[in-house]
Formats: C-alpha cells, sequence, structure tokens
C-alpha cells in the first residue's frame, strides 16, 4: 500500500513538469482568446477559447493534476474511481455531460461565478488575478491555458455515466 | 523520568516519520462516518466541541481540529509520552531557568515559578499591553521579555527557542479554555482580523471562510477540513515533522490558494490570530496539538 502511494507521488511529480511543458507547446498553436476578451451570456460561452479542438485524455490528465484543474480536490468522479482521494465540497461530475451543454460547461470553467454566483467556492480558471495579494508567481496568468479549458470541456462530455 | 519521557518521544518521532512519508502528497483520510464519532479526547482535555457563548457568531458548535483528523494523528495526542511534540515542551521548561544576556538573568529570575505565576496565560493571548498600546502575541511578549527583562537577543519567530518557549507556557493552560479580550481596545483589532478571514485572496480567490467555515467536515481531496481553530497552537504537524507556530500554518493556507502570505509576527496575522482565538474562544488550549 506504501509503495502504491509513492509511486503515485512520483507520477504526480512528473506529471506537473510534463504539464508545464505542455503548456507552452498548446498556447503558441492554438492562438486562444485571451481572458479579458471572453464573455458569459446567459451562463453560456459559446466560442470555444481556441481554434485547435480539445483533446479529451490530455483534459483527463488535467482534471486530476494537483497544480493545473485539481478538479478532483473537490469533485469525485467515478471514472477515476481508481485514484485515491475525490474531494466532496462540489457535486459529483458523474454523467455531468448529460447535464450541462458545452457552451455552459465553457462558462463554469472559465468563470464559476458567473454561474453559480459570487459565494461559491469553484475558482475562475481562466480568469486574471481575481483575488487580492495574488502570489508573484501567479500574477497576470490564469490557472489553466485556453487550450487546457477546451480539452478538459472535452473530457467533461466523455462523461454520460 | 524526564530520561524516559524523552526516549519513548524519540521512538513516537521515528514512528512518526515513518508514517508521514506517506503523508507529504496524501494524508490519511477520514472517511465520512469516523468524524462524527469521538474515540476518546486528547490527553488533559475535557471536551472538544463547546457551545459559541453568544447566538450572534457564524459556528452552531465550536470544534477543536483533533475531532477531524484519522484515528492514528489522534492517538498521539492522547498519550503525552507518544505526542512528539513533548520534546519542545521539555526544551521550553530547560530554557525558562537558563541565563542569557547581558543582565545575567533567566525567566525564572522574574517569573520563578512557571506552574504558578504562567498558568492562564497562554490561555489570554494576544493581550493587549498598555504600555505599547498594542496587542502582543505570546511570541511577542517573549521577546519583550528577552530584550527587556533579559537584555538578549530577540528569538526569530520560528527559531527552536521560540517555538520551545511558548509551547511550554501554552502548555501550562492545556485545558483551560480560550478567552481572549476582545472589548476596548481590542475591538479594532478583532475587527480587522474579521476582514481579512473573509477576504478572498489568491489565484484561486478564495478566503478562510470558504473552507474553515463553508466546507468543514468536508474532504478536499485527501484532507479533511477542520474549523481552523487555533487551541493547539505551537502544533506539532506530521508533514512539518516537527512543532510550528500558529502565523506558520496561516502562511501555508495562504500559499496553498496562491496568495502572498503576510509575514509571521505582521500587525495582519496579530489580527487574525486575536480573531480566530475570539472564533474558538471557549475551546480548551490542547497544546501541543498533533496534526498531519
Ligand atoms: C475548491 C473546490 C472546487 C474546485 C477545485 C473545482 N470545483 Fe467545480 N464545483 C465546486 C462547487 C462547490 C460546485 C457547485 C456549485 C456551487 O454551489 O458553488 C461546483 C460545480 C461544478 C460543476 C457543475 C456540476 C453540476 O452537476 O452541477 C462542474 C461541471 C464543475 N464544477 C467542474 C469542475 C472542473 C472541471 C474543475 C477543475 C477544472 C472544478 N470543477 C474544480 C467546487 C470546485
Ligand atoms: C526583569 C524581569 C523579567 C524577566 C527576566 C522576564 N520577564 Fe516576563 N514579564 C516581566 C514583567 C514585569 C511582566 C509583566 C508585564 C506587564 O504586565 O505589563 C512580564 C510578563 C510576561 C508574560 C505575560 C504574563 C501575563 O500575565 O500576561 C510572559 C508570557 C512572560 N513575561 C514571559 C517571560 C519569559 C519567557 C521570560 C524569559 C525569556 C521572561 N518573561 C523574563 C518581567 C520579566
Ligand atoms: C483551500 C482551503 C483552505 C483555505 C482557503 C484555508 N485553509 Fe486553513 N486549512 C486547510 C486544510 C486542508 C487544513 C488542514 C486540515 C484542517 O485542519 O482543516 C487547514 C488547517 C488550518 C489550521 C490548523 C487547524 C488545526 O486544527 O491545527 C488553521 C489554524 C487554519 N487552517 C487557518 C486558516 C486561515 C486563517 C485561513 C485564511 C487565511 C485558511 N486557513 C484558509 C485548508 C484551507
Amino acid at each position: 500500500m506504501k509503495k502504491a502511494m509513492h509511486t503515485i507521488a512520483v507520477c504526480a511529480l512528473i506529471g506537473a513538469t510534463a504539464a508545464s511543458s505542455a503548456i507552452s507547446i498548446n498556447d503558441a498553436s492554438a492562438n486562444p482568446v485571451t481572458p479579458d476578451k471572453v464573455k458569459v451570456v446567459d451562463g453560456k460561452i459559446k466560442t470555444p477559447l481556441t481554434n485547435k479542438p480539445g483533446n479529451a485524455a490530455d483534459g483527463k490528465n488535467w482534471f486530476a493534476n494537483r497544480k493545473l484543474g485539481n478538479c478532483l480536490a473537490c469533485h469525485v468522479n467515478q471514472d477515476m474511481s481508481s485514484k485515491p482521494f475525490h474531494g466532496e465540497i462540489g457535486p459529483a461530475v458523474n454523467a455531468v455531460a448529460t447535464r450541462y451543454s458545452p457552451a455552459q460547461l465553457r462558462a463554469i470553467l472559465v468563470d464559476a461565478k458567473s454561474v453559480f454566483g459570487d459565494q461559491t467556492i469553484m475558482p475562475g480558471f481562466y480568469k486574471v488575478d481575481p483575488g487580492q495579494r495574488v502570489a508573484k508567481k501567479f500574477k497576470g496568468k490564469t490557472i489553466l491555458s485556453g487550450q487546457q479549458v477546451e480539452d478538459i470541456i472535452a473530457y467533461l462530455l466523455t462523461l454520460k455515466k | 523520568m524526564k530520561g524516559t519521557a524523552k526516549t519513548k518521544a524519540l521512538s513516537a518521532l521515528f514512528a512518526v516519520t515513518m508514517l508521514s512519508a506517506t503523508s507529504i502528497f496524501y494524508m490519511q483520510v477520514v472517511k465520512a462516518g469516523d468524524s462524527l464519532k469521538d474515540d476518546g479526547l486528547p490527553s488533559g482535555i475535557s471536551k472538544v466541541k463547546v457551545k459559541p457563548a453568544t447566538d450572534d457568531g457564524p459556528l452552531d458548535e465550536i470544534i477543536s481540529g483533533w475531532h477531524f483528523r484519522s484515528k492514528e494523528t489522534k492517538n498521539l495526542q492522547q498519550d503525552d509520552f507518544e505526542n512528539p511534540g513533548y520534546l519542545w515542551v521539555e526544551q521550553g521548561e530547560e530554557l525558562w531557568a537558563t541565563k542569557d544576556g547581558s543582565k545575567g538573568k533567566s525567566c525564572k529570575s522574574c517569573h520563578d515559578d512557571p506552574a504558578k505565576s504562567m498558568k492562564g496565560v497562554g490561555a489570554n493571548m494576544p493581550k493587549w499591553d498598555a504600555k505599547l498600546k498594542r496587542p502582543l502575541t505570546l511570541e511577542q511578549r517573549v521577546n519583550t521579555c528577552r530584550t527587556q527583562g533579559l537584555g538578549a537577543k530577540e528569538w526569530k519567530w520560528e527559531s527552536r527557542e521560540m517555538l520551545s518557549m511558548t509551547a511550554f507556557i501554552r502548555n501550562l493552560s492545556r485545558g483551560m479554555p480560550m478567552n481572549v479580550q476582545a472589548d476596548g481596545p481590542m475591538k479594532p483589532w478583532v475587527e480587522k482580523g474579521k476582514n481579512i478571514y473573509y477576504t478572498r485572496v489568491g489565484q484561486l480567490n478564495m478566503s478562510c471562510s470558504n473552507c474553515h467555515e463553508d466546507n468543514y467536515g468536508k474532504n478536499i481531496r485527501a484532507d479533511h477540513l477542520s474549523q481552523g481553530q487555533s487551541n493547539g497552537f505551537p502544533t506539532y504537524r506530521l508533514k512539518w515533522q516537527k512543532i510550528g507556530s500558529l502565523h506558520r500554518r496561516f502562511k501555508g493556507c495562504m500559499k496553498n490558494i496562491r496568495a502572498t502570505p503576510y509575514k509571521p509576527g505582521s500587525d495582519e496575522f496579530v489580527a487574525l490570530e486575536i480573531y480566530l482565538s475570539q472564533r474558538g474562544k471557549g475551546l480548551e488550549i490542547e497544546t501541543p496539538a498533533v496534526r498531519n
């Protein structure tokens, strides 16, 4: 058991470095819509943030990655039942594709407050400096790149059960 | 007697080290059902849940962080011989009688028997200092006595000496309810702390209340959220493998939400500490608490 945990930890580390190199490649090729240009209308963002379609396999990685989406910190996801420690702060994302359209998911990911209200704990993943005292390292940056948001949407759309 | 306590604590420390190798990335999980029943109580404590003194507070029930930890972590705080935090308490006891500084004095020279002179002091900190016209945390009080009483240099906030002395003094109030002054000149400090508590910060744009008020009792990834109470500090953390100050914990929580933390000992953290002590009023001092 202990050994398994170590392996997971090591994987998480490798995942993190792989992810950071992926960001720059994706961003360079995909021409994302900048965060200040994104508009939520009626809980939806119809236009994708990038020209390149989202990749569900990548999205699955970003969903679990602690340095990126870390969605698993707050959401149970039965598609990842082999991974330990699903959080229970938000609702389970099981069958989320049957509840929301891609445009709605995009709005939830970009700016959860615009959909759920100001009191929500869910971060806006494509917002620049939403809170006060943003750490230097993260100043002027979004949590996820536009491409990563599209990848996660593609992944969420596979969750039909 | 002291010798055996130390060896036992050391072997516990070793066991803990092994345990926490896994804790760094994935801390022990408490299953939902577990948290509802308490397995006994921490050593020296009569209750870990109290009713708030007034109805206008945000919490229906004030609950110690101990309640939310796994059985293994709880156990370490149920027997003082197993509690690795006692290494620091014992070092603090030694420092109490150690002469230092230009005046050839020790704390004992002025305060004599700490079991009498310091009993209850840790439960009332931070405390208003009429001369300095500001509140002092226990660390700041100790440093004031070091410079003015001993003619010695200040100890650094997170130094072994400061952690040992504050753990020692707070431990002398173990089992006593937190009872910080919140009115009079302390009032603006409580307000300032409250304001910080409810302000969203960092790239994740969260406030202390988002986790410790709105979501306590739930898992956030592998961690079981508590109310973020301050009654156990300085606290032995398995993750740190040592005892640490409350302000160090504040820093960690702010960094996790990708915010620039305030500095340990800053007016902001002092105000936050005062507000938390007021928020947890009535909860018994557990120092040295054990947390993951
Ligand atoms: C800090 C906790 C937190 C994190 C991290 C988080 N969420 Fe959420 N999420 C919530 C909460 C809480 C809600 C429920 C809305 C509310 O009431 O605030 C929610 C709602 C949702 C919903 C709507 C679910 C439904 O069935 O109504 C989706 C989809 C979602 N989140 C996806 C994600 C994705 C994808 C990520 C990672 C990129 C993520 N969340 C990260 C807390 C979080
Ligand atoms: C020269 C005498 C002297 C020495 C030496 C001295 N102190 Fe003090 N200490 C005082 C006085 C006087 C006060 C009370 C200050 C007041 O009430 O305004 C005090 C107050 C305190 C308090 C707060 C007590 C309370 O009731 O709130 C603490 C804690 C304390 N000292 C710790 C220490 C420690 C630890 C040392 C050794 C590092 C030390 N003192 C050394 C004179 C001394
Ligand atoms: C993203 C969620 C989150 C936020 C926001 C957060 N914390 Fe925490 N905090 C935690 C977790 C997780 C722990 C460890 C488990 C527990 O005790 O809740 C913790 C622990 C603590 C503890 C130690 C409790 C104990 O029993 O030893 C204190 C004190 C604390 N937090 C204070 C704060 C303060 C003050 C703020 C705001 C500056 C804050 N936290 C913001 C997640 C958070």
